[in-house]
């Protein structure tokens, strides 16, 4: 009875899965391993140190991250950069402050700057509002192994270039491979070794890529750590509730149905 | 409460007759908690609990949303991601409640079909129904406000599209459109009665879930085989009841557990599974998202909406016949509430003599089928409008009006149904003892 009642909760929720088919005509997107997919991932905080790294030196050029405070670099869980070094890290930017109405150098309690560009987005919530797969068969269930493949995306985007590109309506659109439409305005814009990482690690492209993407899930979804940890703990304490409430109910009812029960 | 003859409070320290002589408050709440249950009920009785759980949970986690929330469209998005990013448990209360919601219609949907199967819905419990069917109503349109609050892609369109419905209505549409949205078309006006409403209705809602226990309580659950409670006198009505507390309630508290259990290995670990990616991008009424798809619990409505095209015989004689006013748009709208309304109207559509569809031999497989079918319209729902969508879209919401409309009101006449148990008791006897219905120590005073 307890596995009809589980069975049919469990069904009712998959079967019932609204992001069907949410992946527009892009390409094919590859699943990659990150460290943060799973019940139990977390991020690798000296990749999202080194995504940081890609992000001011590249991504930033144009595209904004409007959303993320920049104090939460600090944050445990995320990069967790030491206290002077965000403080440091956040007079690279202006920003522009409605009181002063003039620009002054950005503390770390202001937000990451917007765009600079009209056509490019802003960043923050990229890798939540792409999803690279929704499998098997559309049901989005390798989700809970997986992710929904926002961060492989980006990847996949940044590795999609075909080298080919074309002039339409006096600005230049680049192919890519993953973007849908199959033509992208923004130019490749990692070729590998494009930074230099301290900890001496490998900058190819294809790691650069995953690396920023990792960034990217984290300005996303800040609070990843967190929220899977406090699932975790309610799951445990409801498992043993469920348990003290299965034995209380059998034995609630013992006496009742013995009175049934065949000599 | 009237009905099943039982226990009642008795006041016995001096302050409780007091406080009963001025306020029988404490008699009301002892009559509903020990309100004699049939005890052979059935783990699909457990869908009432989570409801309220979840009315209550939707209602806590939504009031403390509003304090950090702000109904704008230049900072509803903005102040959305506030709520997850710098406000103390933010993140969590946010998927709690857009979980919540999910969590609501699962629960909702079972307990539908749990009493379409049971014929919960038949004599003399149709007010019951019918104000099960108001709260589902509302619950629909909470949910669709709520969801446009995040101020995303999906909730801008979404909220295009559903307003758009009422623009069908012969005459009266447009009109009847702008004054909903507070302008010609999605905006701050939109947003702001939304969110008004959003936090009104559950509360509404909630006064709905106490005239529905209300009536239940009045008649008595219905149970697995639709046998009645022998109501002679206190004695029998023992024999076939325990009282909800705690019988009733620790199993269903049990239930609960499980329930939140798997909601919450949802929350901590794919809170975003059921939602969709588009609306993690700000409202733009310039750029439409490539696929408009409704929130998974109104899929199966929304595939009903879309089955009738121009080109369905149906709508081309509707719209012959009316010169013109009813049109291919306005005949999706009727389907889609006349598919609700209908389900409404199973009380007086079903009419077979026996309530159960435990007893039904035709009908069991009927009812499958209508489970079924519910399914794959959901399916089809989240499906682009083309072929062979389209077609399985028309069978299918031809077979849900053909459930309620035609088979309902025929089964009862053809259909040999089989006989029930005399009694609850003997139900419960055989499914305890193990099949044996003869054993039934009825005549054994209740210890």
């Amino acid at each position: 009875m307890f596995k009809k009642l589980a069975a049919s909760a469990v069904a009712a929720v998959m079967l019932a899965t609204g992001a069907f088919a949410a992946g527009g005509p892009g390409g094919h997107v590859e699943n990659i391993d990150f460290s943060f997919d799973g019940p139990f991932g977390s991020y690798d905080q000296n990749q999202l140190q080194r995504g940081l790294q890609v992000y001011t030196e590249i991504c930033a050029a144009c595209h904004g991250l409007q959303y993320v405070p920049i104090r939460t670099l600090g944050d445990d869980g995320g990069p967790a950069l030491p206290e002077d070094q965000v403080r440091a890290y956040a007079e690279f930017y202006e920003v522009f402050d409605p009181e002063l109405d003039d620009f002054r150098t950005a503390t770390e309690n202001d937000h990451f700057p917007g765009s600079n560009l009209e056509n490019a987005p802003d960043l923050t919530m990229m890798a939540k509002a792409r999803a690279g797969f929704h499998g098997p068969y559309g049901l989005g269930i390798n989700q809970l192994m997986k992710g929904m493949g926002g961060p492989e995306y980006i990847t996949a985007l940044l590795l999609g270039y075909t080298g080919e590109e074309k002039e339409e309506a006096g600005s230049v659109l680049y192919e890519n491979t993953i973007f849908p439409g199959g033509w992208i305005a923004m130019a490749p814009p990692l070729y590998g070794e494009d930074v230099d990482y301290a900890d001496g690690h490998a900058n190819d492209l294809h790691h650069i890529a995953e690396d920023v993407s990792a960034f990217l899930m984290w300005t996303a979804e800040p609070k990843l750590v967190a929220r899977k940890q406090a699932g975790f703990v309610g799951v445990v304490f409801l498992t043993i509730l469920s348990v003290l409430l299965y034995l209380t109910n059998k034995r609630l009812w013992a006496p009742v149905k013995a009175r049934y029960k065949k000599k | 409460m009237g009905g099943i003859p039982h226990d009642h409070y008795e006041p016995k320290a001096a302050w409780e007759k007091g406080l009963a002589k001025r306020l029988p408050i404490v008699g009301l709440m002892y009559d509903t908690l020990m309100i004699p249950t049939p005890k052979n009920l059935n783990w699909m009785w457990i869908w009432g609990i989570v409801l309220t759980f979840c009315l209550a949970l939707q209602i806590i986690t939504g009031i403390v949303l509003v304090m950090h929330y702000t109904p704008h469209v230049d900072l509803a998005f903005a102040s959305v991601e506030h709520i997850m990013r710098n406000v103390n448990g933010g993140a969590m209360l946010r998927y709690i409640h857009m979980n919540g919601a999910s969590l609501f219609f699962v629960a909702v949907y079972a307990h539908i079909f749990r009493g379409l199967y049971y014929g919960s819905y038949k004599a003399p419990r149709e007010i019951t129904w019918i104000i099960g069917m108001l709260i589902y109503l509302l619950m629909m349109g909470t949910a669709f406000m709520g969801y446009v609050l995040p101020w995303g892609q999906m909730s801008f369109w979404g909220a295009t599209v559903i307003t758009g419905l009422f623009g069908a209505i012969p005459f009266v549409g447009e009109a009847l459109q702008t004054w909903l949205l507070g302008g010609p078309a999605v905006d701050n006006a939109t947003l702001n009665r939304f969110f008004s409403l959003h936090y009104l209705l559950p509360f509404v809602i909630a006064g709905l879930v106490i005239v529905h226990i209300w009536a239940f309580h009045t008649t008595g659950n219905n149970n697995p085989t639709g046998v009645e409670v022998r109501r002679g006198s206190k004695e029998e009505a023992e024999t076939d009841t325990l009282p909800s507390w705690p019988y009733f309630a620790i199993k269903e508290l049990f239930a609960l557990a499980v329930i939140l259990l798997i909601f919450f290995a949802i929350v901590g670990s794919m809170p975003n599974y059921l939602g969709h990616p588009d609306n993690y991008i700000e409202a733009n009424p310039l750029a439409t998202p490539a696929h408009i798809v409704p929130e998974w619990y109104f899929l199966p409505f929304y595939a009903i909406l879309r089955a009738f095209t121009a080109d369905v015989w149906v709508v081309i004689i509707a719209e012959t016949l009316t010169g013109g006013i009813i049109d291919a748009k306005f005949f999706g709208v009727v389907a889609m509430f006349g598919a609700i309304a209908v389900m409404a109207l199973a009380p007086w559509l079903d009419t077979s003599s026996v309530r159960s569809g435990r007893y039904r031999p035709m009908r069991k497989w009927w009812f499958w089928l209508l489970v079924v079918d519910f399914f794959a319209l959901m399916w089809l729902g989240a499906m682009p409008a083309e072929e062979p969508y389209a077609t399985l879209s028309l069978i299918a919401s031809a077979y849900w009006f053909a459930y309620f409309l035609v088979i309902l009101p025929l089964l009862g006449v053809i259909e040999k149904p089989e006989t029930p148990p005399a009694t609850i008791e003997e139900d419960f006897a055989a499914h305890v003892g193990g099949g044996d219905a003869g054993a039934v120590p009825s005549s054994q005073p209740a210890e």
